[in-house]
């Protein structure tokens, strides 16, 4: 299995620090991952773990202090604004609270369309550019009819989110940061977001790094694992090794904070061998 | 937008302040129409002329209608008139120094303070203590009550040019009326003349004018210049935001007035036109637009939606325009609102000092203050020359400071009654 997976972003020694003398905070410290082409990778860990920060050095929104990031090989080059676009056409992010993701000025159509015009340039009839809009709205259950001449803030919680995907579906990017997207919305709502990530991994082959809080979700979707602590990666592996059979304190007490709920599903198991 | 309008003519203390605004601009556009005089021409000569109606005593009479009423309380009116306060006082004292008990003497009924008067004045008695001076001064007052009471007409007379005498021509009856559209020149001066002479009414509709003008044009530049060092010193952040704060913190720390002064002095006089006058104002009040669209900036820059909108490649001014703007938008209206009003109270308190704009080419509300207070109608009790003036002001300022408050509200729920 290994042999064949090309590896598709890696890090190297990645260390981010906030401040400067005594307030001096270090939110990633020398972290190294490689995450391979057409997986999910959960990136677990509490709050103020660093998991956040990890994901905005990844889309190149904050500059790492320290350590190197391989995209497809290549060491990473952003230096300019143009170099900047080519890389955000390879990865692109869903963030964590639907309600602010979105521009309350624009209505849907300018989002999409937007995205349109970064993917294919403005070479696209209108009609071309409807039936696409229309078809990423189907593929994540919206109807665009019904979409048209809204705003974004008019939609529900999951709703918006689904909207997020359907960004993600007309840029077709090769990566996928998704930071927290379920954790806003409600439980019904949630499995559908995480069926349609894992919709997105086997129809495209994107690579997908699922950025979550609750372990149970990433056991859900995710075929990678790596557990954060204080800015450093303590544990990975695949999910069922890293769940499964964890060797951390940590693993575990994440594990078992897991809301009873999740016992119905695979990880009843899991409870045993931990206790 | 339609809804956030919706909401803004909802709050009371908007309404408020925009019927108030309203009304001081419809009074700018409307009056002008109907009074086409040039604001600073000077129509009388003196000063201060209180307001009132102005009819011509020429032309009322050589008016060919000439009525005759007969009006019951005329000859009381005339006399009431006639009859000042003082007399009024003195004759009261006359008659008590007489005998006369002080509850019967009604100093405000005319008519039976000249009955009383008539029925016991005699110019030979002698009330003790009076001395000689005072004694003619009644005799006088005596005399011209005498002659207002008296009912015969004015006779109207011209010099013959040949002969050289006064010839009659006519009489004036005192229940001779002409009416007021017979005469040809009347004139309504509301708030009556300034010290030179000019009418105060259409000199303040064009002070206000010009003054909103100043307002808007320096309320325009210092939003301009707040806000693009605001949002550039807010975004761009590391050594750009230094930069600019740097320099905003110096205009901070110097006194922005001191600075006004000093400019609009080295600029002289013949050079401080209204338009430059308000530049200057621009120029040394974007201070604190500045540092507030900065700080609102900065919590807006790490928002997800600038996120999403960076990750979709657009540029840094599309980001501003589009990301960022729209949402201090209300912010800034409001900054630009109270830049608006602060202007031309900076106007106001320039030109008291006589650092204004030029004088002799526009009225401003803070030339006319000026004006006022060199020609001391305040000492003088010429309170229309200044206290319409000084309305204005209130008005302007408050009716503004109302629909900031007002849209400030709306905009932030937390302030909401």
């Amino acid at each position: 299995m290994a042999d064949k997976i090309s590896s598709c972003l890696k890090g190297e020694g990645l260390t981010k620090i906030f401040g400067v003398g005594r307030r001096k905070t270090l939110a990633v410290d020398h972290v190294d991952f490689d995450f391979c082409e057409g997986k999910i990778v959960s990136i677990v860990g509490e709050s103020g773990s660093g998991k956040t920060t990890l994901a905005k050095m990844l889309l190149g929104l904050i500059k790492p202090t320290e350590g190197e990031i391989y995209f497809q090989g290549k060491k990473r080059d952003i230096s300019s604004q143009k170099k900047r676009r080519e890389y955000w056409k390879n990865i692109q992010a869903i963030f964590q609270d639907p309600y602010s993701s979105f521009n309350i000025f624009n209505k849907i159509d300018a989002v999409l369309l937007d995205c349109i015009k970064m993917r294919d340039g403005k070479k696209l009839t209108n009609e071309q550019k409807v039936a696409m809009m229309a078809e990423a709205c189907s593929f994540v259950n919206l109807k665009f009819d019904e979409l048209t001449n809204k705003y974004p803030f008019e939609l529900s919680g999951g709703q918006m989110q689904r909207l997020m995907i359907a960004r993600i579906f007309i840029l077709k990017p090769k990566v996928l940061l998704a930071d927290e997207p379920t954790s806003m919305i409600d439980a019904c709502s949630r499995a559908t977001i995480l069926d349609m990530l894992m919709k997105l991994r086997d129809e495209i082959g994107m690579t997908i790094v699922f950025i979550t809080h609750d372990i149970g979700l990433a056991y859900y979707v995710s075929d990678t694992v790596y557990i954060m602590e204080h800015g450093r990666i303590i544990e990975s592996g695949s999910a069922d090794e890293v769940i499964l059979h964890p060797k951390e304190a940590y693993t575990q007490r994440l594990i078992s904070d897991v809301p009873k709920i999740h016992e119905e599903w695979d990880l009843s198991t899991v409870q045993y061998s931990v206790s | 937008m339609k809804q956030t309008l919706q909401q803004v003519f909802h709050s009371g203390k908007f309404i408020v302040g925009f019927v108030i605004f309203m009304a001081l601009l419809l009074l700018v556009i409307i009056y002008p129409l109907f009074i086409k005089d040039a604001p600073l021409a000077i129509i009388a000569q003196g000063s201060f002329f209180p307001p009132g109606t102005y009819v011509n005593i020429y032309d009322s009479i050589n008016t060919t209608d000439i009525y005759t009423l007969n009006l019951q309380d005329a000859a009381a009116n005339r006399i009431s008139s006639k009859l000042s306060n003082d007399d009024r006082e003195a004759m009261k004292e006359w008659l008590i120094g007489d005998g006369v008990p002080a509850d019967q003497i009604d100093t405000s009924d005319t008519a039976s303070l000249l009955d009383l008067w008539e029925k016991n004045y005699d110019p030979q008695k002698n009330i003790p203590g009076m001395i000689f001076a005072q004694k003619r001064y009644y005799q006088r007052l005596n005399d011209s009550v005498q002659g207002i009471l008296s009912t015969e007409g004015e006779i109207l007379a011209a010099l013959n040019p040949e002969t050289g005498t006064l010839e009659q021509i006519g009489t004036v009856n005192q229940s001779d009326y002409v009416n007021i559209d017979q005469v040809a020149n009347v004139r309504v001066l509301p708030l009556g003349t300034d010290n030179f002479g000019r009418d105060v009414l259409t000199e303040l509709v064009k002070a206000i004018e010009v003054s909103l003008e100043i307002g808007f044009v320096a309320g325009i530049v210092a939003t301009l210049i707040g806000l693009t060092l605001g949002l550039l010193s807010g975004y761009i952040g590391g050594w750009v935001d230094d930069m600019i704060m740097f320099v905003t913190n110096l205009f901070t720390v110097i006194p922005s007035f001191v600075l006004l002064v000093l400019i609009s002095f080295s600029i002289g006089q013949e050079q401080r036109g209204a338009v430059t006058i308000a530049i200057v104002i621009g120029l040394t009040s974007w201070v604190w637009t500045t540092r507030a669209v900065r700080s609102q900036v900065i919590s807006l820059r790490n928002r997800d939606h600038v996120n999403l909108s960076k990750i979709a490649g657009h540029s840094i001014f599309h980001i501003i325009l589009n990301d960022i703007l729209p949402y201090i938008a209300s912010y800034v209206v409001m900054a630009l609102i109270l830049q608006i009003s602060s202007a031309i109270l900076a106007e106001a308190s320039l030109s008291i000092l006589g650092l204004g704009p030029k004088t002799s080419v526009v009225p401003t509300l803070g030339l006319m203050m000026n004006w006022a207070m060199i020609y001391q109608a305040e000492i003088l009790g010429k309170w229309w020359a200044y206290f319409p003036v000084i309305v204005a002001i209130a008005l302007i300022t408050f009716s503004m400071n109302l629909m900031n408050t007002g849209l400030d509200q709306v905009f932030n729920p937390a302030l909401r009654d």
